[in-house]
């Protein structure tokens, strides 16, 4: 070894080791939360049920980074590009081509996965820091090239497309937002119980075998190389499927709503959900939903300090995010039991 | 040919700003062993403090000296009282620290010094550089201040006790506490020494793009781009990092058709990313062996 090297132990982990039990919920918790989801658009008003559907949209996307860095202990800045690619593909297949946009979706799901997965090539060589700036540049490139001339025709260039809401089917007496809402609904139940199958698989341990220790996990004979690009696939596709439900929920997409500042946003719902607690997800997602919202409420001027003080206070009090909160409180549970 | 000449040079002097910054993103990444998102807003406060001391009536190297003290402290103090509680948690959990001291000293420099665009004073003066257009005189001085810093890094990084007291703490904080380092303040010391360096390159740099609390958010991404060019790990590369991504940026700007001022960025950064996967720890970085 040259004296120009370095040896380091991967003592120190960017991602904490989190085991899969300890990433999901248990059965009864599940039911109970979904009960309520199920259950509380039919007594709020619209504008409530619309924000709902933003926070199981905003959810599915904090999940799917929650994948890539929780599961297979890689970190993106570029989901945004991802939820970009995701929203344009459904809208320009729903106004340019009349598709359906439940049919949309799955499409959109595909070609972000590809997309995803040809990243994570060159993405391979680099980890930590550099994977950071790379991701990065691809968030910052991705409003640029929507803008395009040459893409103009589809995309409609800087002004955006305008996206028509569908009207609930079957003649079902519903609001569009209500309608929209429990489609999204299943959506996310859907992906939800998707990750948490695969997080259980064997590809799932190999992500984490991966995350834990990659030197380890190659010797023992994972595809390191395989499994890495291929939770950087299913965490853009999954992205992508949140980017064109916002497309369908918004109405609307245009370049300057994906930018970096939406994949910074996304990263903070993942830490203050819990790094690798998919449930922990949705609680980020709804941190970066309201708290924007009540920081502008304490203070106009000063909603950014707000913010920024109100974002230290959460990661003083639960440095591991919402996970910490759920594991006190089940150890208090267990001891109330014990009583 | 004159073109591509014209264009380097104008590269150069652009490159003099993200070199400066990118020596500040290498003494913290020195000190903590990761990126700082909250540095260029450091930077900007510490500009607008100079800037304010000028108003005040204090000469421009009374108020750069002043700047600098204040810096230094400011830095400590934000480590001290914002980061040493975080020491113990998770590192993701601190750059979402790093995030959220960006939005705090942002939108307060907002408030006291409000969003219009202001003038900064230059001590250089901004006449052209030995009769080239290009360059002015602020610029070569700019880069001579950040050819300063460098040498004045190397040998404290290189020669002095405290540096490589600095170095050990960052790279194995363990055996450098056997050692009988005290880590916890290197780590304090390094966030005044980068605070110091990045209020320096505030005030170089706010002469070219204008005193404002947005100036830096440009300048940091290609501080931070220049500096993992260079390899993280070296103050020589970080330099040579921020000349190469300014003449990068120029040459995509002039020579690609189609790249207008907007796909610039995408652009360096593409090219810094293809350098990276043939080399991952930079150009003069050190390659870091791993084992179980």
């Amino acid at each position: 070894m040259s004296a120009a090297e370095e040896v380091v132990a991967e003592g120190h982990r960017a991602v904490e080791a989190v085991p899969k039990r300890a990433m999901t919920l248990s059965t009864t918790t599940s039911l109970v939360v979904l009960a309520a989801l199920l259950v509380t658009p039919l007594l709020a008003k619209n504008f409530i049920v619309f924000q709902m559907t933003m926070l199981l949209i905003y959810g599915l996307a904090v999940l799917a980074l929650n994948i890539l860095t929780g599961g297979s202990g890689q970190f993106s800045l570029g989901q945004s590009a991802f939820y970009a690619v995701g929203a344009y593909t459904t809208a320009v297949l729903m106004e340019q081509f009349n598709i359906n946009y439940a049919l949309t979706l799955p499409i959109a799901g595909v070609i972000c996965f590809g997309f995803g997965f040809l990243f994570g090539q060159p993405a391979l060589r680099l980890s930590g820091v550099y994977l950071a700036l790379a991701t990065f540049a691809l968030a910052t490139a991705m409003p640029q090239l929507l803008k395009l001339n040459f893409l103009e025709h589809w995309t409609g260039g800087v002004q955006g497309l305008v996206v028509t809401k569908p009207d609930a089917p079957f003649g079902l007496p519903m609001s569009q937002d209500m309608w929209l809402y429990y489609f999204t609904l299943a959506v996310t139940l859907a992906i939800y119980i998707f990750s948490v199958n695969l997080l259980r698989s064997r590809s799932g341990r190999a992500f984490m075998a991966i995350r834990d220790n990659e030197i380890a996990a190659s010797s023992m004979g994972v595809n390191v190389a395989l499994y890495k690009t291929l939770a950087f696939g299913v965490s853009a596709g999954i992205t992508g499927i949140a980017g064109g439900l916002s497309a369908i929920a918004v109405q609307f997409v245009a370049p300057d709503s994906y930018t970096i500042a939406l994949a910074i946003s996304l990263f903070l719902g993942m830490v203050v959900g819990g790094v690798g607690w998919l449930p922990g997800s949705f609680v980020g997602a709804a941190f970066i939903i309201f708290v924007p919202n009540i920081a502008e409420g304490i203070s106009k001027g000063l909603s950014g300090a707000v913010f920024g003080v109100l974002l230290f206070l959460v990661i003083y009090l639960v440095p591991h995010g919402a996970r910490q909160v759920a594991i006190v409180s089940q150890q208090l549970l267990g001891k109330l039991r014990k009583n | 040919m004159e073109l591509f000449t014209n264009q380097v040079l104008a590269g150069i002097a652009t490159g003099a700003i993200y070199a400066c910054m990118a020596l500040a993103v290498v003494m913290i990444y020195q000190a903590i062993d990761h990126l700082n998102f909250a540095q260029g807003e450091m930077a900007m406060f510490s500009t607008f403090i100079s800037w304010q001391l000028m108003q005040w009536g204090v000469p421009y190297w009374g108020a750069f000296v002043i700047t600098l003290a204040i810096a230094f402290v400011g830095g400590i103090a934000i480590e001290r009282i914002l980061f040493r509680p975080l020491a113990k948690a998770p590192i993701l959990t601190n750059v979402a620290g790093f995030i959220a001291l960006y939005a705090i000293i942002n939108s307060t420099a907002g408030l006291i010094w409000d969003f219009t665009i202001k003038q900064y004073p230059t001590p250089f003066g901004s006449a052209p550089f030995l009769g080239s257009q290009l360059i002015s005189t602020h610029q070569a001085g700019m880069i001579g201040v950040t050819m300063l810093l460098l040498a004045g890094l190397y040998f404290f990084f290189r020669y002095t006790r405290i540096g490589l007291a600095m170095r050990a703490a960052a790279s194995l904080p363990e055996s450098a506490r056997l050692v009988g380092i005290n880590t916890s303040w290197m780590i304090a010391l390094g966030w005044g020494m980068a605070a110091a360096i990045g209020s320096i390159a505030g005030m170089l740099i706010a002469p070219v793009v204008f005193l404002e609390p947005n100036m830096m958010a440009g300048v940091l991404i290609y501080g931070f781009a220049a500096a993992v060019l260079g390899g993280l790990s070296s103050p020589f590369g970080a330099v040579v990092g921020g000349f190469l991504v300014g003449i990068f940026e120029n040459l995509a700007g002039t020579y690609i058709p189609g790249v207008g001022n907007e796909l610039k960025l995408p652009i360096a950064l593409a090219l810094i990313i293809s350098v990276l996967v043939v080399k991952p720890a930079g150009l003069f970085g050190r390659h870091i062996v791993k084992r179980v």
